[in-house]
């Protein structure tokens, strides 16, 4: 009884900041925009490599 | 027991800003400026730029110019607070802070420029890098708060990108880019001084040394229309010259003869609501002419492409 008061007491007393609804839905908005254009990124830079083919890295200074 | 009091501890700022937040920050209106004078740039130049290639240019160019605005906005938070106009910025309304909108600035312009180096070329990626930096560093931080000259030399950043397209197309420069650069060079000061009229309250109550706030209404608008001239001129030099085909030219008169009467207008009518009047349509105006005369550039390279084709 003594150990299940205590896991209770922690589940109701959560340690450390909670988020509100609003800053987690934000984040999660912010993290697949950022998600979203490291994705354009990585296809930017793949569809160059094709484009290029092998002189990729040769490029006028 | 616990040893720390919880309620003695600030805790950290936990954002609540939206990806339109931050998409405010690139100021999507001037990007889409800055993305349709980049793609006239790179449309004349006299090569053949891949889709893939333009596309990244472009790309690179708009984030670069949106790297620029949120570097900006993190800088002024403080002024735009204070003007009617920029109130409504991300900033102001406490969405984002200014490290916040610093670190997203510093972060695409770092992006944009590498990858504009490394995709393009590194001409085009060290203008681009330049215009950032110019736009940033020597107009916000240094000369919008400094001089009435501010909106004349920082216009330089807004008239780079058709440059930094024409670069991106063929690794160099040439006289064409730098044609468009003085259009957009000679532009900026009679745009932003006729906002400048009838905004001078917003302006005064920043603190911001506008010229129509340090040097009075009546030299603005002699300010106006002597720039007008000139940017006429400059417009219509480059048909003489055998730039630009006799379609610019004409375009180039006819509009040319519209800024120039509207700024007259302005520097005539100096009180009560036809000189309001009168500086808003030289501001409205002025977008469409500088608008219209890229735009012409863009379909005589158009026609130019479709013309054998149709012809057979």
């Amino acid at each position: 009884m003594g150990a299940l008061g205590y896991q209770m007491d922690e589940k109701q007393e959560p340690e450390g900041i909670v988020l509100t609804e609003a800053q987690l839905k934000s984040r999660r908005q912010r993290s697949i925009a950022t998600a979203l254009a490291l994705g354009v990124l990585v296809l930017l830079f793949f569809a160059v490599t094709l484009v290029k083919g092998p002189a990729v890295l040769v490029r006028p200074l | 027991m616990s040893v720390i009091d919880h309620n003695a501890i600030e805790l950290p700022r936990i954002s609540e800003a939206e990806v339109g937040d931050y998409i405010a920050l690139l100021k999507p209106r001037v990007m889409s400026l800055v993305i349709f004078t980049a793609l006239v740039g790179l449309m004349i130049a006299p090569v053949h730029v891949h889709p893939v290639l333009a596309f990244t240019s472009i790309l690179c160019i708009a984030v670069g110019a949106g790297a620029s605005g949120a570097l900006n906005m993190a800088y002024e938070g403080d002024v735009d607070a204070l003007m009617t106009r920029t109130a409504n910025r991300p900033i102001p309304r406490g969405r984002i802070t200014p490290p916040e909108a610093a670190a997203f600035g510093i972060t695409l312009a770092f992006f944009s420029v590498m990858t504009l180096g490394i995709l393009v070329n590194w001409v085009a990626g060290a203008l681009l890098a330049f215009t950032i930096f110019f736009y940033a560093v020597i107009y916000t931080m240094w000369l919008k708060r400094w001089t009435a000259q501010n909106i004349v030399i920082g216009g330089a950043a807004g008239a780079l990108p058709p440059v930094v397209a024409w670069a991106a197309a063929t690794g160099s420069l040439s006289v064409e880019p730098v044609l468009l650069f003085l259009i957009i060079f000679f532009w900026t000061p009679p745009h932003f001084w006729a906002l400048a009229l009838f905004r001078s309250d917003d302006y005064a109550r920043a603190g911001i040394p506008m010229l129509p706030v340090v040097a009075g209404p009546d030299v603005t608008r002699l300010q106006i229309l002597l720039y007008t001239i000139v940017l006429v001129a400059i417009a219509l030099a480059p048909w003489p010259l055998g730039y630009f085909d006799w379609i610019y030219g004409v375009t180039s008169l006819v509009l040319g003869a519209g800024m120039l009467w509207l700024a007259i207008e302005v520097y005539r009518r100096r009180e009560g609501v036809a000189a309001n009047r009168a500086t808003r349509r030289l501001f409205a105006f002025s977008i469409l002419y500088l608008f219209a005369l890229f735009a012409v550039l863009l379909a005589e390279v158009a026609v130019r492409a479709i013309a054998p084709v149709i012809i057979g």
